[in-house]
């Protein structure tokens, strides 16, 4: 879909931004560039659709050589959200998100009806449509320029640091609206981010930029956290990668105790008359389900599993099934037991 | 253009003297009147839209008309220098409240507050911290209006008092070139002299400001 | 104060404002308009396309940031006895002085209007596919409007207020009554004079206001900020 070829980009003072870079995106996924500030991760998005024109080497887009194409009509079928969101302040939301439907020659009713569409897509309410960029917060401004970008349907999208100008909160409630969308809309996007959790978080696949445009590494983002490939990319994933690791694995192949297994535990487990948990006790003593453990089941991650086990009173995390019935638990000796058996880690 | 200069230059010289006169007196009363102003428009802001609209005002009215009525008001004589200064130095009050206020404005609200917090009472704030921050903003009208009384002295001459303008109505009475070409690049490089010399006083008032340049 | 009660008297004399007389505020208004709006129309269409190409570019930037200072420089009175010299008593110098004059605020304005644009803007703008001249046309002329148009009012009022040297070489305009009234020392006729440039000068620049008013998008200005208040529903 997006291939670099020994790409290579110097600015005229001299400073090799990007150094011999080759490099596929899958199509319909996300691939993440991530690095330090000054790797070329940015230089290395804007090649994609010319903003920036290599110094050697060849970029395609869908097998098509960028340097071959008229700059504007290329960008136009290519989506481009920045960090700032850069909405034209003079003009109303919905004229914002219909840019490119404008610039393509649509007519002024099916751009515009398109715009709402999107408005709603990325969670703004529609009375937002006739707003200007200015009366919206940076969060509503961000998911305005997420709306634009998707707007003439592009089968591409760079993402240029879209959530670092937002706080905390917003910025993971963005994080979780834009798998959403990318699992409803399954475009190729190219993402670019200084933040290795943001990375692991969204990426299909993570490319790590090192200082001078070299690439560390290409890998899945499990791939990343179990086996960096050089000090480097250990040291820039940084501490708490087995643990952060365990957030991509699943529980469901995770081996359990029969409930009414014995413990070495004076904690017993409350049952309600249909086997649902209800929390801990001992001699007299109780806890509730949330305040000490909790429940899990096979669709949760082996990160949340091990935490509920250093939550729970017992040292225990209680498998339910889709009722919320008990059907199994488990400590983390077991969790611990079944990363050694990794065949990922086993295979390297 | 060269015999005009040998016979003349006396007369240039003094009409030069006259003119650096004329134009740098008004910046001076022009700077006076317009710190305490602003600074009191900077604190109660209800003052600056009136003090505004007052000072477009004064812009519009044209500096051959005010020149002419001063002396009905002051009751000056006609060929009295003053009147120039006058209406030089209103012209630069015009335009400085709105630079001082400006300036004062670009001082960033967290240094203020921290200042006012470490102990500076209201004058040590103003003169101590607001004042050298709002420095090169001030210094920028500053040379606006230098600049701008420079080229309007000149019009004093339709009046007889008017510097190196003078060389302007003599060039054109007689029909002469040399004396306008003189005047207008005297005038010019005056200008340049002092704007360099403003640009000067705010890199010392200013060092840090020169800091990263390299 | 006499020169008062003058001053009324000659502004409310119908004789001067009916239009057949050559010396009446009426022919003088026409006469000023015209000095002022030809030397305006030809200081724009130099000022502004030199502007958006050295502001878009970002090439020759000097000559921008420089042009204010040397232009003010220029003695306006020394520039109209040169061209006066040099080609002659009529329109021409006129209107060279003031454009002369005028191209300086228009030139830094325009500059710093592009300038003030927030350069991701621009380059989101790039990356959406306009084309240069869409980028400048669409993007950022828009957002610059607030600066430039301020930059227009402010030539205006210079241009007005300095018209009034027509009348020293000869020429029409408020300014004869300025000249001509100082010749015979009769004060009420300059004050007369000077009231009418400073009224003419505000009713322009009331018109330019609304001129801005309506071009300028309540994006930009701010306005749309004070119409409503936006509600902080979701982030």
């Amino acid at each position: 879909m997006i291939t670099f070829t020994a790409v290579t980009k110097r600015f005229p003072d001299g400073t090799v931004a990007v150094d011999d870079l080759t490099l596929d995106l899958p199509e319909g996924k996300i691939t993440v560039f991530v690095g330090p500030s000054g790797c070329g991760k940015t230089t290395s998005l804007r090649m994609i659709n010319r903003m920036v024109e290599p110094t050697s080497g060849q970029v395609l887009v869908q097998g098509r050589d960028v340097m071959e194409q008229d700059p504007a009509e290329l960008r136009r079928g290519i989506g481009y959200v920045i960090q700032t969101a850069g909405l034209l302040p003079h003009r109303t939301v919905v004229d914002n998100i219909a840019t490119v439907p404008y610039l393509l020659g649509w007519d002024k009713k099916r751009a515009r009806s398109t715009a709402l569409e999107l408005l709603e897509r990325v969670g703004l309410p529609a009375a937002y449509a006739k707003r200007y960029p200015a009366q919206l917060s940076g969060g509503q401004q961000q998911r305005v320029g997420v709306a634009r970008a998707l707007a003439a349907g592009p089968p591409i999208m760079l993402v240029d640091e879209p959530f670092s100008a937002v706080g905390p909160v917003v910025r993971a409630q963005l994080q979780a609206e834009f798998l959403r969308l990318q699992q409803d809309l399954g475009k190729t996007i190219a993402f670019v981010t200084h933040d290795i959790d943001e990375a692991v978080k969204l990426g299909d696949v993570v490319a790590v930029f090192h200082q001078g445009g070299h690439l560390a590494q290409v890998d899945t983002p499990e791939q990343l956290l179990a086996a960096p490939a050089n000090d480097f990319v250990a040291d820039f994933v940084g501490r708490d990668r087995g643990i952060r690791r365990l957030g991509f694995r699943l529980a469901d192949s995770l081996p359990v105790q029969p409930v009414d297994a014995p413990r070495d535990s004076e904690w017993v487990l409350d049952l309600d008359d249909r086997g649902r948990p209800r929390g801990w006790s001992r001699r007299g003593v109780t806890a509730s389900m949330q305040s000490g453990g909790g429940t899990f089941t096979t669709a949760d991650s082996l990160r949340t599993v091990l935490d509920l086990t250093l939550t729970s009173p017992a040292g225990v995390a209680v498998r339910v099934d889709q009722h919320g019935v008990a059907d199994g638990t488990v400590d983390h000796a077991a969790i611990a037991a079944h990363i050694q058996d990794d065949p990922i880690r086993a295979a390297r | 253009m060269l015999q005009y200069l040998r016979t003349s230059s006396p007369a240039v010289l003094a009409a030069l003297g006259q003119h650096v006169v004329l134009a740098l007196l008004p910046v001076l009363i022009g700077l006076a009147v317009a710190l305490p102003v602003g600074y009191l428009a900077h604190r109660f802001r209800w003052l600056y839209p009136p003090l505004l609209t007052i000072s477009s005002v004064l812009y519009a009215v044209p500096s051959l008309a005010l020149f002419v009525v001063l002396p009905v008001i002051l009751g000056t004589q006609t060929l009295d220098p003053l009147n120039i200064v006058v209406a030089l130095s209103v012209y630069t009050v015009a335009l400085l409240v709105r630079t001082v206020v400006d300036g004062l404005a670009s001082v960033p609200p967290a240094v203020t507050a921290a200042a006012t917090a470490v102990g500076f009472r209201p004058l040590g704030l103003l003169l101590r911290v607001e004042l050298p921050i709002a420095v090169p903003v001030i210094l920028a009208g500053l040379r606006v209006a230098t600049v701008s009384n420079v080229s309007l002295v000149s019009v004093g001459a339709l009046l007889g008092v008017g510097g190196l303008g003078a060389l302007f109505t003599d060039g054109l009475q007689r029909d002469y070139l040399a004396p306008i070409i003189t005047g207008i690049v005297l005038s010019v490089l005056l200008a340049l002299v002092l704007d360099s010399v403003i640009v000067g006083v705010q890199r010392v008032l200013t060092p840090w400001s020169r800091v990263g340049e390299r | 104060m006499s020169v008062l009660t003058d001053v009324a008297a000659f502004l409310a004399a119908g004789s001067n404002w009916q239009p057949e007389n050559p010396d009446g505020i009426t022919a003088r208004l026409l006469e000023h308009l015209q000095y002022t709006g030809i030397a305006l129309a030809i200081a724009t269409a130099i000022a502004i396309p030199v502007g958006l190409f050295i502001g878009h570019t970002g090439r020759f930037a000097f000559i921008a940031i420089n042009a204010g200072n040397a232009g003010r420089a220029l003695p306006t009175l020394g520039l109209l006895s040169l061209v006066v010299i040099l080609v002659g008593i009529g329109l021409v110098p006129v209107i060279v002085a003031l454009v002369v004059l005028a191209i300086p605020p228009l030139l830094t304005s325009t500059y710093a209007g592009l300038q003030s644009v927030d350069r991701a803007t621009v380059d989101a703008a790039r990356g959406q596919g306009m084309r240069e001249r869409q980028v400048l046309l669409r993007t950022e002329v828009p957002i610059a409007l607030p600066i430039l148009m301020s930059g227009i009012r402010n030539a205006t009022l210079q241009v007005v207020a300095t018209a009034t040297v027509a009348a020293y070489v000869a020429l029409g305009g408020f300014g004869r009554f300025l000249i001509d009234g100082l010749a015979v020392r009769d004060y009420a006729q300059v004050v007369a004079g000077a009231v009418l440039v400073a009224a003419l000068a505000i009713v322009l620049d009331l018109l330019l206001a609304g001129v801005q008013r309506l071009v300028v998008s309540p994006g930009v200005s701010g306005r749309a900020l004070t119409r409503t208040t936006p509600r902080k529903v979701s982030p």
